[in-house]
């Protein structure tokens, strides 16, 4: 069978390739969103923190014994901790200054703890096996679809879906919104508006260290799987429009699907389309497709 | 239950600076319980900054602030609001990503003792009505309304007030002369920063004049007629 003279096989194959980058796309993008949005910081580290995840993964295998599913609970809950020591020890220094420092702080950050891991784990990749419940895969008819691939794609559309809900449909969410808007005057009504900040960079840490663990069975466990990731994550802001939640949900998943479309179509150019896509949204709006200009 | 005679909010040579710029000089103020005191002043004399001194939102301040008898000097924003104080700022600070109702709702309860949204509604019709649009499509009045309603939910008995009349049509002010008196008669304090003087002439219990970022002149309403010739030249009507 064949669609506009492509193989549906191939086509089918490298959409759902497509499917799985763009929900890791789409859960880094919405932590840095979130983060973006109240503390005003541009997080390099969250690459290096996807990373951490993964390793908090594998090592809790390899040492402790501990399943998947005892990781998927304590890797983000771990690595959201570091993460809150960060931003009450050193980014809570930088909020009065220009964004350049955060991005430095958190740049230089990823760099020390990515030459860490490499200098004692070195540069290749350690694999992380599939959960057994996962092994297998589902004939759909047109397709195999391997089964813990069809987990990830589930597994990041609700933790997506709910983050969006609480963050736009609740209490919790209202104090958030309002807070990325005037800080000062929320905290003026009496919300202890630091703890806010803190607790928040924790969260989307913690949704970085989520996404390292679903990523070791697929992706190896590697110290610069977080730099190769987050180059192109990056790129998936700026198209979203930095600081809007359902922006870089959907365009994590859209340009996910776009980059497996052109793998087929076009190969040659499937690194660099997601970055000509950038050049031309912030040609023509420059505060992301779904920003808004401040 | 506090009484009439007690002091609700007393400042003591406060000191309060943004970065280099120094913009109170030792301001000292006393408000008991109940009373409605207007700060009055040119632009830029310090009205707002001593409002924003008072929560702590100035870059650093001292002296002594007491709110309620507790030391609020070396105190965080959240720790001053939930002593029971409720703050208006001057641009209104309605938060566009946020519904009316939204908005209406925000500020966590203080104590005790707030208006209920049923008794809000009542007082502000129009805020019903627009209950779920973003909060920044209101018109000015209404964002007005919405932001001095929203800290009355709260239980806060001291309400800082910073130019609530400011740009609205005669209407409106009218509506919320009405209210600061109803609020007055439930026994709320209120410090209002105004500009516009025609509007605290007939609300206050007494008027304290800034210049320079210091109280230049502090007279009870009835004393008015005698002070009104130096209260001109201070404010340069």
């Amino acid at each position: 069978m064949e669609i506009f003279g492509i193989p549906s096989q191939a086509l089918f194959g490298q959409l759902l390739i497509g499917l799985i980058n763009g929900s890791f796309y789409a859960m880094l993008s919405l932590g840095l969103a979130v983060i973006f949005g109240l503390l005003n910081i541009i997080n390099f580290t969250h690459g290096a923190q996807y990373m951490l995840g993964a390793f908090a993964a594998y090592l809790g295998l390899t040492h402790l014994g501990l399943s998947y599913w005892a990781s998927l609970l304590l890797a983000p809950l771990i690595t959201g901790a570091t993460g809150m020591l960060i931003e009450r020890v050193m980014l809570a220094r930088l909020y009065k200054l220009d964004h350049l420092y955060g991005l430095l702080l958190t740049f230089g950050l990823a760099l020390i703890i990515q030459g860490l891991f490499k200098n004692h784990f070195g540069a290749s990749g350690m694999p992380y096996a599939v959960p057994p419940i996962f092994a297998g895969s589902f004939q759909l008819g047109f397709m195999f679809l391997p089964k813990y691939r069809a987990w990830v794609i589930v597994m990041s559309l609700l933790t997506c879906l709910l983050t969006w809900y609480v963050i736009e449909r609740t209490k919790l969410g209202a104090y958030l919104r309002a807070a990325t808007e005037r800080p000062e005057l929320v905290q003026a009504f009496g919300i202890n508006v630091p703890r806010m900040i803190t607790l928040t960079y924790g969260f989307g840490v913690g949704l970085a260290a989520l996404a390292g663990v679903m990523a070791a069975p697929i992706y190896q466990v590697s110290p610069l799987m977080g730099t190769d990731i987050i180059i192109v994550v990056f790129a998936v802001v700026v198209i979203g429009g930095m600081g809007s939640i359902l922006g870089a949900i959907l365009t994590g998943f859209g340009l996910g699907l776009v980059e497996g479309l052109t793998k087929v179509i076009y190969p040659e150019a499937s690194n660099t389309v997601i970055f000509l896509i950038m050049i031309i949204v912030l040609l023509f709006k420059p505060a992301g497709l779904f920003g808004s200009e401040k | 239950m506090v009484t009439d005679s007690t002091e609700v909010l007393s400042l003591q040579g406060v000191q309060a600076y943004y970065g280099e710029s120094h913009v109170l000089h030792g301001v000292d103020l006393s408000v008991k319980s109940g009373e409605v005191v207007s700060l009055l002043g040119r632009n830029g004399a310090g009205k707002t900054s001593t409002l924003r001194a008072i929560l702590g939102l100035v870059g650093r301040r001292s002296g002594s602030i007491r709110v309620f008898g507790q030391e609020c000097v070396g105190q965080s924003p959240h720790q001053v609001a939930r002593l029971g104080v409720g703050y208006c700022p001057e641009e209104r600070g309605i938060f566009s990503s946020l519904s009316c109702e939204e908005n209406l709702l925000l500020p966590p309860t203080l104590s005790a003792g707030g208006m209920s949204l049923a008794e809000i509604y009542a007082m502000f019709p129009n805020l019903q009505e627009r209950k779920n649009s973003p909060g920044t499509r209101l018109s000015g009045g209404e964002q007005q309304m919405l932001a001095v309603a929203r800290i009355l939910r709260t239980g806060a008995k001291l309400l800082l007030l910073d130019e609530i009349s400011e740009g609205l049509a005669p209407v409106i002010v009218q509506a919320l002369a009405r209210m600061i008196r109803d609020l007055k008669a439930k026994g709320y304090t209120i410090v209002m920063v105004e500009q516009n003087f025609a509007f605290a002439e007939p609300l206050a219990d007494r008027f304290c004049v800034m210049e320079h970022g210091q109280m230049v002149m502090s007279f009870a309403a009835a004393q008015l007629s005698e002070q009104r010739a130096q209260l001109n030249e201070y404010l340069g009507l």
